[in-house]
């Protein structure tokens, strides 16, 4: 009885949907306050429905009810509980209910936490999200209804796709959607400026924490799904530009841009259609993924079941979203003032050049993504892939000289700055950086002079960010206790962007080890089989079969010495599912700061395979890779820490004089 | 900011839109990888023997005027599928009188000469496409792949990736069936 519950909910989550979409629009059209408020209790309204249809879903997956058909083809009784409960949105049905659920948290969260918002502007912007909301509610309704019932039931379970089984990527899409849908917001506050026709500071201020926030998830999400790819699907790799990585890195490298467009908005009035643009381009990015992966529209390793009709439907929303909203932009944005001016030489200039940049590196991620469909469409059938090499080759030569301008423009000033001045400050950080490099050079040798070049610009962002801090507290200018108390005193903003840039930085060590000085062996070996990898003598044991809650494994047994003395054992398993009858590859990792040793055993062929028993082990030494995971979670704490400053907390009372804002000549350059 | 300016974001979603519209054709299917080879001569080559290896090379003349269906296989030694698989195409020369050629794609005469004395070498002829220009003429889109060549040098048939696994061992004995190389139903 609970799916039909959920059923309902979902139908009345859509009906509330339905009145917020039309009542608070109507009521700011008109100044009718009580219409505008209106928009509070329905949003809290969606959350409640939408929660008890989510909860409803989880109940059928966590009792195993087999009566309901994304059960049956998601779970199995004998399934880990915390499977179960990930099941539950492992699926296209179930994940879009997730979808639809966070969405309605996210406009709950506006209405509840954004009260120094004007209410027009919030109704207006409720207004938007429950427009989604409705979209997205009647797709479920009408083509994926997660509620759906089999009968006869079965006796069991088809199982959730063995990869899938894994604790980082059970995490991993809800973060994601977080992030995803996060966005959704933002796009709403932006079409609802548009129709007032306004945008100023005070804007950029409000919506401000809702794109950190949504980055933050969105950088998280995307950074578990890579280490998913790392540590779960045996690949040996964190990154491999697949379409569905693509859909989620480009609203990354959008709300990216966004963030730091809305910084400039924010503190100097310009850039304002700009923002407003990134705002809508990010979720129409989002949206976009949502799209190509459950269309069927590209191949990829990941897609769920794939059905045309459900591309169509989403097709429509998008050209309604997207369509709507940038015809909005082309009518409203040319009409809207413009604001603070700026040299060419500012903190201004700097955030434009990290915009472009970004934009440039969107355009081409979704060029390369896209373009197998559109040389399909052009040639009348014909298919081609687009695969790392391009990527490599137009991406990271647009990334570096961002990574350089990282470096420099936080010491960049307002309107007009000093830029002598600043290189005069960064002499010694270059030198630093130079002599740093060369030191690596000469204990590494060998490898490309780009994999140099980029570890050149990752030392010298690293340290340009730590001397900006440095300039900062006036560390060594003044006494040190002088020096602590302006650490102390600095907003947490400001700490929030050192921590960011200089986990970029960190992170870069990471990618750049462990794509150019990896290495790789793939061997065929017996018990006994010796290899040597990355200094490591590594000896194949032998092999033992165990058993799992829902799988059978061959565990293969190496032993790794380094100069004769004992450093590791590793288990690599090579597991086969039987109900979901698939095979995955649970690889080992010896995990140490300076690099992964990563194993990885699979059978040849089949039974019949006259090799007696020898199996393909693949052994890979990955340089740095764990940068990547610490340099990724700076980012995420970096954003946290910026979203927690005083001057961002949403609902927080404004700090000095209840002046309304309209300037910020007094608040400290961030 | 210009009205034209403010249009651009617009036209390019429309136009995006247009190619997003033709993508979602329930015909197309974006994992079929067609062969413009197929029906077609096989391509001309010539490539050298395997350095250090017995096995003699071949070329497109080779292809033309066998008795039956012959197996063209490209792959290499640093390919791990290419390992998996190699015991079903032993298995099919072994058993079932398939006659083999190999193609050895991008790879160190060392490297192949150790693969294939460690697994076996079932190949009849093996050429060394060291620089990968038969591949392209071939028009692999990875290795391994696998051909199905007639006896008038007729490409018949192409399998892309490891003919691994019950499903992809069925269809290609189903394919070498319709070519008229393997029996129905005599089983391995």
């Amino acid at each position: 009885m609970t799916p039909e519950i959920g059923h309902f909910a979902l139908a009345l989550a859509l009906a509330m949907a339905i009145v917020q979409s039309v009542l608070p629009m109507l009521g700011a059209a008109r100044g009718n306050i009580l219409w505008m408020q209106s928009a509070k209790w329905s949003s809290l309204g969606q959350v409640f429905f939408a929660s008890i249809a989510f909860i409803a879903l989880l109940q059928a997956f966590v009792t195993s009810d087999f009566t309901v058909k994304n059960v049956v083809e998601n779970s199995h009784s004998l399934k880990p509980m915390l499977f179960k409960v990930a099941g539950s949105w492992g699926s296209h049905e179930g994940s879009l209910l997730l979808w639809v659920l966070i969405l309605t948290v996210f406009g709950a969260a506006v209405s509840v936490f954004g009260s120094n918002i004007p209410d027009s502007l919030k109704a207006r912007t409720l207004s938007v999200q429950a427009w989604i909301s409705v979209g997205f509610i009647t797709f479920m309704l009408f083509t994926s209804n997660p509620f759906d019932r089999v009968f006869p039931p079965p006796v069991d379970g088809q199982d959730l796709n063995p990869l899938l089984q894994d604790v980082g990527l059970a995490m991993h899409p809800p973060l994601l959607y977080f992030g995803y849908v996060g966005f959704s917001i933002v796009f709403s506050f932006a079409v609802a400026a548009l129709i007032e026709g306004r945008v100023d500071a005070a804007w950029a201020r409000w919506v401000r924490p809702w794109t950190l926030a949504a980055w933050i998830s969105l950088t998280a999400g995307i950074a578990l799904g890579s280490w998913w790819a790392y540590y779960e699907l045996g690949w040996g790799g964190w990154w491999f530009w697949d379409p569905v990585e693509n859909v989620s890195f480009m609203p990354w490298l959008m709300g990216t841009a966004l963030l730091h467009s809305a910084i400039v908005t924010e503190k100097r009035d310009a850039f304002k259609s700009w923002t407003i643009l990134l705002a809508i381009l990010t979720f129409s990015l989002s949206l976009l993924g949502t799209f190509i992966v459950r269309s069927g529209l590209l191949t990829s390793v990941h897609a769920f079941a794939v059905d045309p009709e459900r591309g169509l439907y989403i097709l429509g929303l998008l050209a309604v979203s997207i369509g709507g909203s940038l015809a909005l932009f082309a009518w409203r944005a040319p009409v809207m003032e413009p604001g603070g001016i700026f040299k060419p030489i500012s903190r201004e200039a700097g955030l434009l050049i990290n915009n472009l940049i970004l934009a440039t590196a969107t355009g081409i991620v979704l060029f390369g993504t896209l373009y197998p469909l559109f040389y399909e469409a052009l040639t009348g059938g014909q298919k081609l892939s687009v695969g790392p090499p391009f990527f490599n080759a137009a991406f990271i030569p647009i990334m570096l000289p961002l990574v350089f301008v990282m470096g420099i423009g936080p010491f960049l000033s307002w309107k007009r700055a000093d830029l002598p001045g600043v290189f005069q400050r960064l002499r010694v950080v270059a030198v630093l950086a130079v002599l740093a490099t060369l030191a690596i050079w000469y204990v590494v040798r060998g490898g490309p002079v780009l994999g140099y070049f980029s570890i050149l610009l990752a030392i010298w962002l690293f340290m340009a960010t730590l001397k900006e801090w440095t300039v900062r507290i006036k560390l060594f200018d003044v006494p040190f206790a002088e020096s602590r108390r302006r650490a102390a005193n600095l907003p947490r903003s400001v700490y929030g962007m050192s921590l960011a840039h200089a986990g970029l930085a960190v992170a870069m060590f990471g990618f750049i080890g462990s794509s150019v000085w990896k290495t790789e062996e793939i061997v065929f070996v017996r018990p006994g089989s010796q290899i040597e990898i990355a200094g490591f003598d590594v000896t194949f044991e032998g092999l033992e079969r165990v058993r799992g809650p829902n799988y059978v494994a061959d565990r293969g047994k190496l032993t790794v010495m380094q100069d004769g003395r004992f450093v590791a054992e590793l288990f690599p398993e090579s597991r086969y599912y039987p109900v979901a009858e698939s095979n995955t590859t649970e690889s080992a990792i010896r995990s140490t700061m300076a690099g992964d040793l990563y194993a990885s055993i699979a059978r040849p062929a089949s039974e019949e395979a006259g090799a007696g028993g020898a199996l393909t082990l693949r052994i890979l030494y990955e340089p740095l890779v764990n940068f990547i995971w610490i340099g990724s979670a700076m980012l995420v704490l970096g954003g946290g820490l910026s979203l927690s400053d005083r001057r961002l907390r949403v609902g927080a009372p404004r700090r000095g004089s209840a002046k309304k804002i309209s300037n910020s000549a007094k608040i400290p350059a961030e | 900011m210009t009205r034209a300016l403010a249009l651009i974001p617009l036209l390019v979603a429309v136009v995006f839109g247009g190619f997003f519209l033709w993508g979602l054709d329930p015909d197309r299917n974006p994992n079929d990888i067609p062969s413009v080879l197929i029906s077609q001569p096989a391509p001309e080559f010539t490539l050298m023997d395997v350095e250090g290896l017995a096995t003699p090379s071949f070329e497109r003349a080779d292809l033309v005027g066998n008795p039956g269906p012959v197996i063209v296989n490209v792959f290499a030694s640093w390919c791990v599928p290419c390992r998996a698989e190699h015991a079903v195409l032993t298995e099919l020369v072994e058993s079932e009188g398939q006659r083999l050629f190999g193609i050895n794609y991008k790879d160190k005469p060392e490297d192949a000469t150790r693969w294939l004395a460690e697994l076996g070498n079932p190949y009849e002829k093996i050429g060394a496409d060291s620089t990968g220009r038969a591949g392209i003429e071939w028009g692999i889109s990875g290795v391994p792949e696998t051909f199905i060549v007639g006896p008038d040098g007729t490409v018949l048939y192409r399998y892309v990736g490891p003919v691994v696994g019950d499903n992809a061992v069925e269809k290609f004995r189903e394919a070498l069936v319709q070519a008229g190389a393997l029996e129905r139903g005599v089983s391995g």
